[in-house]
This record gives structure tokens, sequence and C-alpha cells, in this order.
């Protein structure tokens, strides 16, 4: 056996006298362990510690597949990245530079994907390097030798052994210590360490938070003692009150915010979430969240409701959003006002059912047969998604029409600090109008120009009439006469290019002219800025503008477009590989917004697209954009490509 | 279905009165002879018993003949899509507690496309009325096999006879929990289809109404016997059920149950034979509108609670 380059060092050996404080603006950290163990749970409460105290943070969950998967294997690898910066942080960065790993196997596995900087210095659990069981310790020393390929720097920590001073059973316990190493390490405040502990067990008895807190002690303890470094990520204090969460939580107090009194779901991964928050605080509001029997009952209640007066939305994912797909176009047809609310995960079918895409653009604005125009708002910050139904239900609302939220796996999981909202009335839905129609309103009563009408909502005297997903008149009537369905499609299109009147161009990160410009939408956009950066500190032309709107689309591409020389989206959906066997130019697939921006227009669009079922990283999206650029600039030099 | 008496609700312009007239929309265009218009008769009949404000009352439906019914009636509608006519109805009735909410169906509607809907419907018990128009064929879409199909009648897509046997819509709703209000009448025998709608809108609960309809189109020969032979026909009886003298004059047949002894319901319902009546009616159990229902709320109010979660999520 060769000596492993990294060869693991018990953190004893090591001389805490001499302790290195590395100040950085910057810094990524994961807490990895079985499934079960509570690394989540440590690594949320450090997060949130390291917001709370003003550092930026961007924290994403690292999720097993299966709910049970078997213990110490790489599929068990369950916990967090938590990346902290002095200033905001709008990604989950490149490589993680400090891991707590609480056995071989699922470090082995954040290695195997990559995770890990070369130089990581990485914490582990050191009671299985002398375990009894001997396949344990082959299994250990066979991990070694695999990690040995790197430079990794590997530093043995008694975590079991610590923590049974406490408890009986350690794997209910390690995270609290794991959480006291990293307090420790990054030196945050054990008062509001102590406060987050406490929060996370509120639920629990008393002496439960007491082990907890002891534990967390305990870790501090030991890494004071043992650790021979420390990490400085400064802060910079807030001068706005700030608050902290992730996505599905921000979406469910939008709903709150918008004045929306039902939520109607059935639960799937990565939405579900949203209704557990709301389910919680929902009535205290004099909302509920109604579990339907599928999704295509949660659909159809929440289409009951808002004929009945009070917009109501629906949450869902994939899988979800296919089954209700007839009444979506129902809804489109009768211009009964909704909000559908997208989590997206890696598809088709059921795909990647934990992990980040943007895969369903397309579904959602093509996936009813038949012409149903509408509305699709894609959030791009956890900020963006507490506004994001305010907006969607007034819009709903004023056209008339199904407004689509489109967030993803990674807007849902991913917690970030942001200034705190200030709610206001104004945000909220009026009671339904129950006044009488007036004499000779009809149900339908399109504006010629604007393709707009008021509606009719049961309880107004006079406004009685039968809603119907046929062809039907401006009274409501069904009508096959020639004519007929050209006026209703004209009409509900036609609030499409109306909204479209009242949006503002996209501005961009960046110079508004050069010679890349890279074209984002929803959760990429952090990465994707963060990479343009990169670029333009290295002297590259290069800027980004991120769409919020994906229909209508914002106006004045055409314009923007036509100031680069070349314009690409990145993207986390399928696209062919230009250079793989059979592609041409032709029939290559390519991503969702890129064939969209290429239809809309005719401006030859790139695309550089990966489903790698996680979110990219600035360090790719940097190479991708680069590799453009050379392109380009190879082009206008006359350079042989 | 008892409406909730809001103050809203008590303050509906009690100086109007309705005639069947005022609920009546364009002729309904169903085939002459067809059973559907004779519930529809019945339901207009109802509103003006009850007085119905028509911009206070909602008639949803899904597809096939039966779901054009809120065409014809002057009320508010809602035609929706096959099979759905549940989960809209229940999203309508959760919203709007104050609004009188009826399902109509068809056999292929609600026991085939929508079944799973209509399990849940009879579980969430939301108040409201839900009518299944059975001709036991599909009949809009010109016959093709339903689930309620005898075995053996030749359809367009089982030509040789329908192979299963049918689907006993009594016995189904009957075994799902929470059931509270299952009965059974027939367009040809006006009376007691009147008797048993009011007997559903009267109910607290859902009110589960399997309307044997004729459709001489498709299925002339089916009720042809029972129509022509009162005999034919067994009424069930008791003070607790549906009561109408005309209907058991004309069908001597009389069956004594009483509706609130589940059991006996279930039973009853699986032996099968062509009995109208109440099968069974429990007004306690609970309604899903109203362990939902949640008080009201100002701005101020979502406001103060929205503050409180900011504040649980404060950096
Ligand atoms: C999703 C969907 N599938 C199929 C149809 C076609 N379709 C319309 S009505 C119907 C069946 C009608 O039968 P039933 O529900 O018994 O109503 P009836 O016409 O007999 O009153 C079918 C299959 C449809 N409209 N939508
Ligand atoms: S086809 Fe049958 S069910 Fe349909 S309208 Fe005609 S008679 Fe009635
Ligand atoms: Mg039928």
């Amino acid at each position: 056996m060769t000596t492993p380059t990294s060869a693991p060092v018990a953190a004893g050996v090591l001389a805490p006298e001499s302790t290195q404080v590395l100040h950085v603006r910057e810094h990524c950290v994961e807490v990895v362990s079985d499934s079960g163990e509570g690394a989540q749970k440590c690594g949320q409460s450090f997060g949130a510690v390291s917001a709370k105290m003003g550092n930026g943070v961007w924290t994403v969950e690292i999720i097993p597949a299966e709910i049970q998967p078997p213990a110490r294997t790489p599929a068990s690898a369950s916990g967090v990245r938590i990346r902290l910066g002095t200033q905001a942080i709008t990604n989950w960065g490149d490589h993680a530079e400090l891991v707590v790993a609480f056995n071989e196997q699922v470090l082995l596995s954040r290695h195997r994907q990559e995770a890990l900087a070369d130089d990581a210095v990485i914490l582990i659990e050191s009671m299985w390097a002398e375990h009894d069981n001997d396949s344990i310790r082959a299994a250990w020393n066979a991990a070694m030798e695999e990690l040995s390929a790197r430079n990794y720097r590997i530093i043995l920590v008694p975590m079991e052994e610590r923590c049974l001073t406490v408890v009986d059973d350690p794997r209910r316990g390690k995270n609290m210590f794991v959480f006291g190493l990293l307090a420790a390490i990054y030196g945050r405040d054990t008062e509001r360490c102590k406060a987050q502990i406490a929060y996370a067990f509120r639920k629990k008895k008393p002496e439960i938070y007491e082990r907890n807190a002891e534990l967390f002690d305990l870790g501090c303890a030991w890494a004071r003692e043992n650790l021979p470094f420390r990490v400085e990520v400064a802060t910079e204090p807030y001068t706005d009150d700030m608050v902290v969460m992730n996505g599905n939580t921000a979406l469910g107090m939008s709903a709150i915010a918008a004045g929306m009194d039902l939520c109607s779901m059935y639960p799937i991964t990565p939405a579900t979430s949203v209704s557990h928050y709301l389910s919680e605080v929902f009535e205290d509001a004099g909302g509920i969240v109604h579990q339907a029997e599928d999704e295509i009952a949660a659909v159809g209640v929440a289409i009951g409701a808002s004929f009945a007066g009070k917009v109501a939305f629906t949450v869902t994912s994939g899988p979800g959003l296919a089954l209700k797909t007839e009444f979506l176009g129902l809804a489109a047809m009768t211009e009964v006002p909704l909000v559908v609310v997208d989590v997206q995960r890696g598809g088709p079918s059921t795909g990647l059912p934990t992990k980040v895409e943007q895969s369903d653009l397309l579904a959602v604005l093509y996936g009813q047969p038949g012409d149903a125009p509408k509305v699709v708002i894609a959030p791009s910050t956890i900020e963006e998604c507490f506004h994001v139904l305010i907006t969607a239900r007034r819009i709903a609302e004023a056209f008339r029409c199904v407004v689509y939220v489109l967030t993803d796996a990674n807007l849902a999981t991913g917690v970030q600090p942001f200034p705190r909202p200030k709610p206001d009335s104004n945000w909220m839905a009026g009671p339904p109008d129950q006044d009488p129609v007036p004499e000779g309103a009809r149900p339908y009563d399109w504006d010629d120009r604007t393709g707009l009408s008021r509606r009719f909502i049961p309880g107004q005297a006079g406004g009685m009439y039968t809603l119907t997903g046929l062809v039907h008149d401006e009274d409501s009537k069904v009508r096959y006469a020639t004519g007929v369905n050209q006026r209703g499609c004209d009409m509900r299109s036609r609030k499409i290019a109306v909204l479209q009147s009242t949006l503002q161009p996209p501005k961009t990160h960046g110079e508004s002219h050069g010679d890349v410009l890279v074209v984002g939408w929803g959760s990429t956009r952090g990465t994707i800025e963060e990479a343009v950066d990169r670029l333009v500190s290295e002297g590259h032309a290069v800027s980004s503008a991120n769409l919020t709107f994906l229909s209508p689309l914002e106006p004045g591409l055409k314009d923007l477009f036509a100031r680069f020389r070349s314009v690409m989206t990145v993207e986390v959906n399928f696209s062919d590989e230009k250079d793989a066997p059979y592609i041409t130019d032709e029939n290559r697939r390519r991503g969702q917004l890129c064939t969209l921006l290429r239809a809309q227009t005719l401006v030859d669009i790139d695309c550089w697209t990966r489903v790698p079922g996680q979110p990219l990283r600035p360090a790719d999206v940097a190479d991708a954009i680069r590799a453009n650029v050379r392109s380009v600039t190879a082009d206008a030099n006359g350079d042989p490509s | 279905m008892t409406a909730t008496c809001t103050l809203t609700d008590c303050g509906a312009a009690p100086d109007v009165e309705y005639s069947m007239d005022d609920y009546a929309g364009p002729v309904a265009r169903w085939c002459p002879g067809c059973g559907d218009h004779s519930v529809l008769s019945a339901a207009q009949r109802l509103l003006a018993t009850h007085q119905m404000a028509p911009e206070k009352t909602v008639f949803v439906s899904g597809i096939g003949c039966s779901s054009r019914f809120p065409h014809y009636l002057r009320t508010y509608g809602f035609h929706g899509i096959h099979g759905r006519a549940l989960p809209i109805s229940t999203g309508v009735k959760l919203a709007r507690p104050d609004l009188d909410v009826f399902a109509v169906m068809g056999d292929g509607d609600c026991c085939s496309i929508g079944a799973a809907h209509w399990i849940h419907a009879v579980r969430y018990n939301v108040n409201m009325v839900a009518l299944l128009l059975d001709n036991n064929i599909y009949g809009l879409t010109k016959k093709q096999t339903s689930p309620t199909t005898p075995q053996g009648f030749p359809s367009n897509t089982q030509p040789r006879g329908s192979i299963l046997p049918p689907m006993n819509p009594l016995s189904v709703t009957l075994g799902v929990t929470n059931a509270s209000f299952v009965a059974q009448t027939a367009d040809w025998a006006p009376q007691h289809l009147y008797a048993t709608l009011d007997a559903a809108y009267r109910h607290r609960g859902f009110a589960f109404v399997r309307i044997l309809q004729r459709c001489p189109i498709w299925t002339a020969s089916l009720f042809r016997d029972a129509v022509q032979d009162p005999a034919k026909v067994e009424v069930l009886v008791h003070e607790k059920g549906i009561h109408d003298a005309t209907t058991e004059a004309i069908h001597t047949n009389h069956l004594d149950h009483d509706p609130s002894d589940l059991n006996a319901a279930r039973a009853l319902a699986e032996e099968g034979g062509m009995r109208l009546g109440l099968f069974f009616h429990d007004p306690t159990n609970a309604c899903y509108d109203e362990t939902r229902r949640v008080p009201g709320y100002t701005p101020e109010d979502r406001i103060a609670i929205l503050k409180r979660e900011l504040d649980r999520h404060a950096v």
C-alpha cells in the first residue's frame, strides 16, 4: 500500500498554540453525515447564525436520493453546504474548502462529485479508523487511499468518544457537537448559537435543548484545544433589518402577504415544504392548506375557489404539473384567475425528485393542447420569492389569466438573508365584489383593443352565467359559429401583449454592450453574475441579463441582443452538445430559454446547459463563457477556427 | 345541504319572490324523452320551493349530455371538464360557504374518469348536493360502455356486450367512510325525484343522489320494464326516509328500511334491484367545509401575522 499523500492526522498531534487565522472574504464549508444523523440541522443552524452575525450566506442542502439509504455508503450522504461571505452571497460557489464528515463513505461521495477543493481541510470522525469490525477498517483504508489522489488535509476528530460523555446514542447529538466545532473555527457568537439551538428544538422538551447545548459546548471546547486554525470571514453589519429563510418559506409568506386564502396542493418534492410552512401558520391568518386527493383535484379546487371570487393557488413540481394540464387549459379558456407555483425538479417522469432543474419552461408555455396564453414569472432570489405571489395574484386578477411562478429546488432549499419586507395592506386581495353587475354587462365583455374584461363573481346579482370550457361568446354562450373561436383566441392572447407593454426592458449586469451577453432565468442568476464578474475582472467584455418574465418576454430584447457580438443562454436543462455524433446546427436541441428566444427574436443565440442534478458552479459557467468569448474574438480577428 | 346563515345571507332581498320560471335558462337541448329534462324540472322546482337566490346558487358539472345542465338554469354555473365537477364544487364551497352548491355528473363522469374525486368527496362530506345522472352509457360520445352498463349490453366499444359486471354506485358510496346521505330515485318518478332532491338539499353534508336516467337514444331498453310495470320497482319507506304519497301509491312494492342503519343500507344496496328511496342518512358526520372554516381577518390582522413570521426569521 502506498502512503497517502494526505494521510489523516490525529488532531492531538497538532499544536493549537501556533493557531493560524485565515482571513478571507468568503469561505465554503460542508457538513455531511449519514442520512438521519442531523448534518442538515447543524449546517442550517450554522448558516442562520452566520447570517445573523452579518455574513452573506447561501446554503444548499445535500439530499440523499432515498429516505433510508444504508448507513455508511456514499448514497447516504446528507448534509449542507454553507457559503459565507463578507458581502452578499448569491450562489453555492465552486468547491468546499472545509468539510466536516461523520464517516469516510459520505466524504467519498462528496469527493467523487468533485465538490471539494483540492486543498480542502477535512474534519472526520476518527472512530472508523480503529474500528473493531475488519470490513469497516478495510473500507476506511480504501477510502483514504482513494482520497489520497488529492491534497486534502485530513484531521481526525473523536466525535463519538466526546459525545459519549454526554449522550448514550451519539447518532443523536454529534450534529450539535459539530455545530460547536464550526462555531469555534469561525468565531460564532455563543449566545446566538444557543438561541438557534433552542429554536431548532422548539418543539421538543427543554431537556433536549439542554443536552444539545452541552454537546455544542463540547464541540467548541474540543476545537479550541485541538485545532490549529481559525477562519475569519469579516462581517459588515447590515444597514437594513434583515430576515433569513429558504425560498419555499418565502413563497409561503408571499401567499399570506398577497391576501390569498387557499393553497390547494398534493405533496410532491421539492414543492411540498411550501405547504408544510403554510400549514403551520396559514390558519392564524385566515387561510387554509387543502391537501387534495391528487394534483388534478388540487388545481380543480383552486379553480373552483377562484371562480367563486377568492384567488387561490396550487403548488407543485413537474409530474404534478403534467397532471394539472387539462384544468390549466380550462382556466386559460375561461379566464379564471389562478396562480400556479411550479418548484421545478429534474425530469422527465419521476426524474430527479430532490434536484434542481429548469426543464419545465416549455411545458408550462406550451403544455396545454390548443392555444392557452398565460403569464410566466421566474423569481431569481429568495427575496423575489417573497414578493412574487403578490405580483402574480394581481396580474391573475387584473388580466383574468393563469400566472405560473417557476422556481426550482435550488431556490426551494437555498437559504439567504434579504432586507426585511414591510408588509402592506395594498398587497392583499380585497373581498370579492358582491355588488350587482351593471345593467347590460356581459361575462366576457372583451375590450376590443386589450382583450380585458371584468369578471362576474357568484353572489353578484344579475351576473348569472355559466362558465364553460367550450368555445363561447361574450355572454359565455357556447357558440361554434365561424369567427367566435378566432375572436376568443385573439382576446385571450391580446392580454399578454398588453401586459408586456407595461414591462421594462431587462437591465444588464455589467455594460450594456460588449462581446458576449449571457442570458439566464431563475435561480442561476447569482451564479451567472459571479461568473460574468470573474470574466470582467480578466478584462473581457461580458455582461449578463436575467429575465424575470418569460411570458410575455420583457420588451427590448432584440435591441439588447444587437448590442453584443454574441448572445448565449446558461440554463439547467438539456441541450445537445454541438460536437456530439449526429448533431448538426439544424437538428440540435437547444436549451429551453434559448429555443424560445431564438423563435421570438430571430437572433442566432447559443446556449450552454447542464443537467448535473445540482446547481451550476460559477467556475464552470465562467469556462463556458470564456469559450464563447474566444470564438467571438477569434471570428472577429479572422482567425481560422 | 343547509346554507350557513351569515348576515349577508339573511339580508338578501327578502321581498323578491322567485317562480320556477325565474330559474329557467335557454330551452334545454337534450333529446326528446331524455330523462335529463325531468331532473331539470325537479331542480327548478326545488330552487323555487327554497327561494334560493339565483346569484347565490352554483351548479357545477363535468362533460357529457347530463353536464349541459347548468346551461339551462339561470343561476351561476360552471360547466367544467370531464370527471372533475366535484373538485370544482369543493373549491367553490370552501371559498364561499354562503353559496348553495350542486354538482351534476354522468355515470362516465362520476364513476369512471372522476372516480377518485367521487370517493374523496364522500369522505370530505362538504355541504352540497351531488347528482349522478345514470343512463348506464356514455351518451354524448355515442354509446360507449360505462362502468354502470349492465353486463352483456352491447355498445360501440364492446359490441359483443359489456364485458364486466357493472359497478354499483350505491354500494361504492356507502362503502366510503363518512358517507352521510345516499339515495336513489328515477327520472320517470317525478314526485319521488323532487322529494329526494328536497331531502338532499336539506341534508347537512354531502348528499349523493343516483338518478336512474332514461336515454331513449342509446339505452332505450334498459329501464323500459321498470317504467312500464310499477311492480318492478320497490320503494323504501320509513318515517326517517323520503316520503312521497304518489310514488307510494303507484309502486305498491314497499320495503321498510331505516336509513340510519348503515349495515342494512349496505346489504340492501348490494342486493341490487330497482329500489328507490333513502338508503342512508347521518347528518351528524363531520363536514370538511365546516371543520376547515377559519375566522375571517382584516388586512391589519394579516400584517400582524406576517410581522410575527418575519420576526421569527429575523437576522
Ligand atoms: C378528458 C376527456 N376524455 C374524454 C372526453 C370525451 N367524453 C366526453 S363526455 C364522455 C362520456 C359521457 O358519458 P357520461 O359521463 O355518462 O355522460 P352522459 O353523456 O351519458 O350524460 C366522454 C368520454 C372528454 N371530454 N374529456
Ligand atoms: S343521447 Fe341520451 S342522454 Fe344524451 S341527450 Fe339524448 S337521450 Fe339524453
Ligand atoms: Mg351516461
